[in-house]
């Protein structure tokens, strides 16, 4: 059977405002980068969303395995000495 | 010690209100559910493109162009954010463009149905739309992450869908003899087929309860349809269109309007291919994907040259 | 002639422009190569049917019988309307709606960011917007024709014919007649004549770049400034005043 092409898959990331960070926005298929931009022009900044797109292909995204989920993100959980809240500052303190 | 790969475990994640992961581990039904009705649900944005831009050319005036070319082209957008939804199950556009065209895939049979005079288009936004509308908010809730997140950005976008099509049946309804027999001409015709959107009854669904299990579905096709015809009756009543169904009534003590049965056989004869306009969409979808394969192939022969060239020039 | 009554005349004919292109542009909905493209394409009709409806309103106003664009674009007779003959050029294929794209886009971006200085505010306000559009309808073009062009054996002999069929259409684009010249002299219209050697060596360029041929100098087809058109604008209108001319007292 004929192969049919329907062009390489592009992860797309939009800034809805500047100083705001990229955020995934979905796919779009492209042959070439200048497509891909195009693409994700037209379809994902149709109603005024964003200011500045990424697309990037997909192949170069890699995600981190379930299974790692254990030791990748639990460790972190009990470093509660990392969030502000932890430290117990004098009444009356401020500014700080 | 539990079994991340169990299909118990996973059972234990769906009903803790989990989200699955395309890399997570998930039960093969599961993913074939999910691909089939993902993939569904995308030819049916897909094809529901043609009964509507049946009317583009015609429409009448510069502002009605716009909003349906503009509507039009939502629809082909959700279309695009449901494939790409599918290809993170590993399955490719080109597989689903192929499952469509063979007719393994399924789209939903409403589009199956001609768009006949201009207050089918008001009809389309407004009925087809709307229940589909029913559909989408429950589905925005669905326990597969990618899926969930397409229909977020699909709800956003279809809520105008739905008043355009009303506000195209009201104008209809305040216009000329002629307008008012076209709107309710597009309104006896739409109105069955719209209820069978919501597929089979819930004791005649044989996937549903596996899909509920699953969160895949978050309320029955019953369920949907019932709250789909208690917010439409009325809109209906508002601007004087006539329900095609002499039997219904308003059940005070439920609060639930009541209808006639559904001619279940209809709904069968067209999923079977025996609708008006089957064999018409499917020919389209197919002509024109076969005359797209010479610019297709050319945008990737242009791609491997030019990045020969580059490779060549670093 | 009045400055008002030329540039109602010259206000049709940028609006007729903006709507029969729209139009072909709109029917090529769903039925794109791939359904990127079928959103692009129909993003770029409706840049054009927007800018139609701004500038047959502005059309409306200037004739001052209190119709709307909607009558303007819906309700007149073909002699009437002066779109340029490419406009109305059936879709045929893709690599035919890239050319005609090219050809159009790049006249217009030449065209219209002139227009941008024209005396007549409104005129200069829509020429503004229309810069933006067509700078980008331009990029999509250009991209294409050269994908087309350095594609395959087919795609470039594809898009070289539809370049060559299409060539005798593009001198109407420099064509001055008395209204226009009589708007140029104050400083409300463009003087076309002058984007020529532009657009000429502007298409030169991508043409080459797209390792394609320039077509041989033609016989240049003429006649929308005076209403004649070819056969196509009328199966157009048939289509398009469909609901308005069945229906005179309705409102849509």
């Amino acid at each position: 059977m004929a192969t049919d092409t329907q062009l390489d898959l592009w992860e797309v990331f939009i800034q809805s405002k500047s100083g705001q960070p990229y955020i995934h926005s979905g796919s779009v298929h492209a042959s070439d980068v200048k497509m891909a931009m195009q693409n994700a022009r037209d379809i994902y900044t149709r109603r005024g969303e964003g200011t500045s797109i990424w697309v990037v292909p997909s192949i170069y995204i890699s995600a981190s395995d379930p299974d790692d989920s254990d030791m990748l993100f639990d460790p972190s959980k009990d470093k509660i000495y990392r969030h502000p809240t932890f430290y117990v500052m004098p009444e009356g303190a401020k500014n700080i | 010690m539990h079994n991340e790969h169990s299909d118990a475990h996973f059972q234990s994640r769906i009903d803790s209100g989990e989200h699955i992961e395309a890399k997570d581990y998930m039960p093969e039904g599961y993913r074939k559910h999910l691909i089939r009705q993902m993939s569904q649900h995308a030819h049916s944005e897909v094809i529901g493109m043609q009964p509507e831009g049946n009317w583009i050319t015609r429409a009448p005036s510069l502002r009605a162009k716009q909003i349906l070319l503009a509507k039009i082209q939502d629809e082909g957008g959700h279309g695009l954010y449901l494939y790409s939804a599918v290809e993170t199950l590993g399955v490719s556009r080109a597989e689903l463009i192929e499952q469509l065209q063979s007719g393994k895939a399924k789209y939903s049979s409403i589009f199956n149905y001609p768009a006949l005079n201009w207050a089918d288009i008001g009809a389309i936004g407004w009925l087809v739309d709307g229940a589909a509308i029913v559909n989408q908010v429950s589905l925005q809730r669905t326990s597969y992450g990618p899926y969930s997140r397409a229909m977020v950005r699909i709800c956003k976008e279809e809520s105008f869908h739905q008043r355009q099509g009303y506000e195209i049946m009201t104008t209809m309804m305040r216009g000329t003899k002629d307008q008012k027999a076209m709107a309710q001409d597009a309104m006896n015709r739409w109105w069955w087929p719209a209820l069978m959107m919501f597929g089979p009854h819930d004791s005649d669904s044989p996937r549903s309860s596996d899909a509920v299990k699953w969160k895949i579905k978050r309320e029955t096709n019953d369920e949907l349809r019932q709250k789909f015809i208690d917010k439409t009756i009325p809109q209906a009543e508002l601007i004087g269109l006539t329900i095609p169904d002499k039997n219904f009534k308003l059940d005070e003590k439920t609060g639930h309007y009541t209808l006639s049965p559904i001619n279940w056989d209809e709904f069968h004869r067209v999923i079977a291919g025996h609708g008006p306009c089957n064999k018409q969409r499917l020919e389209h979808h197919i002509k024109y994907h076969e005359q797209g394969a010479w610019v297709r192939e050319a945008a990737e022969a242009y791609k491997i040259k030019h990045s020969k060239k580059e490779l060549q020039t670093v | 002639m009045t400055t008002k009554e030329a540039t109602y005349n010259y206000v049709i004919r940028l609006g007729d422009n903006a709507l029969i292109l729209g139009h072909r542009l709109s029917e090529l909905c769903s039925r794109g190569p791939i359904l990127e493209e079928d959103l692009a394409l129909t993003n770029i009709a409706l840049d054009m049917i927007g800018r139609a409806q701004a500038l047959l309103k502005y059309a409306a106003e200037l004739e001052g019988k209190a119709n709307t664009e909607d009558d303007i674009a819906y309700r007149r007779a073909e002699i009437n309307y002066h779109n340029y003959l490419i406009t109305e050029q059936p879709n045929g294929d893709f690599a035919n709606v890239i050319a005609r794209q090219l050809f159009i886009s790049v006249y217009e971006y030449l065209f219209f960011s002139e227009l941008e200085n024209s005396k007549d505010e409104t005129l200069s306000a829509i020429a503004k917007k229309a810069i933006k559009e067509v700078k980008y309808h331009k990029q999509h073009a250009i991209d294409w024709t050269l994908r087309l062009g350095d594609g395959t054996a087919e795609s470039h002999k594809r898009l070289q014919k539809a370049l060559n069929d299409l060539w005798m259409y593009t001198g109407e684009l420099f064509e001055m007649d008395n209204i226009d010249t009589y708007l140029l002299h104050q400083h409300i219209a463009v003087d076309a004549m002058a984007l020529k050697t532009k657009w000429q060596s502007e298409i030169d360029r991508i043409l080459t770049e797209a390792t394609l041929s320039v077509p041989e100098d033609t016989y240049m087809q003429t006649g929308s400034k005076k209403g004649i058109h070819t056969e196509n604008l009328g199966h157009i209108l048939s289509e398009m005043q469909y609901l308005q001319r069945a229906y005179p007292d309705a409102k849509w």
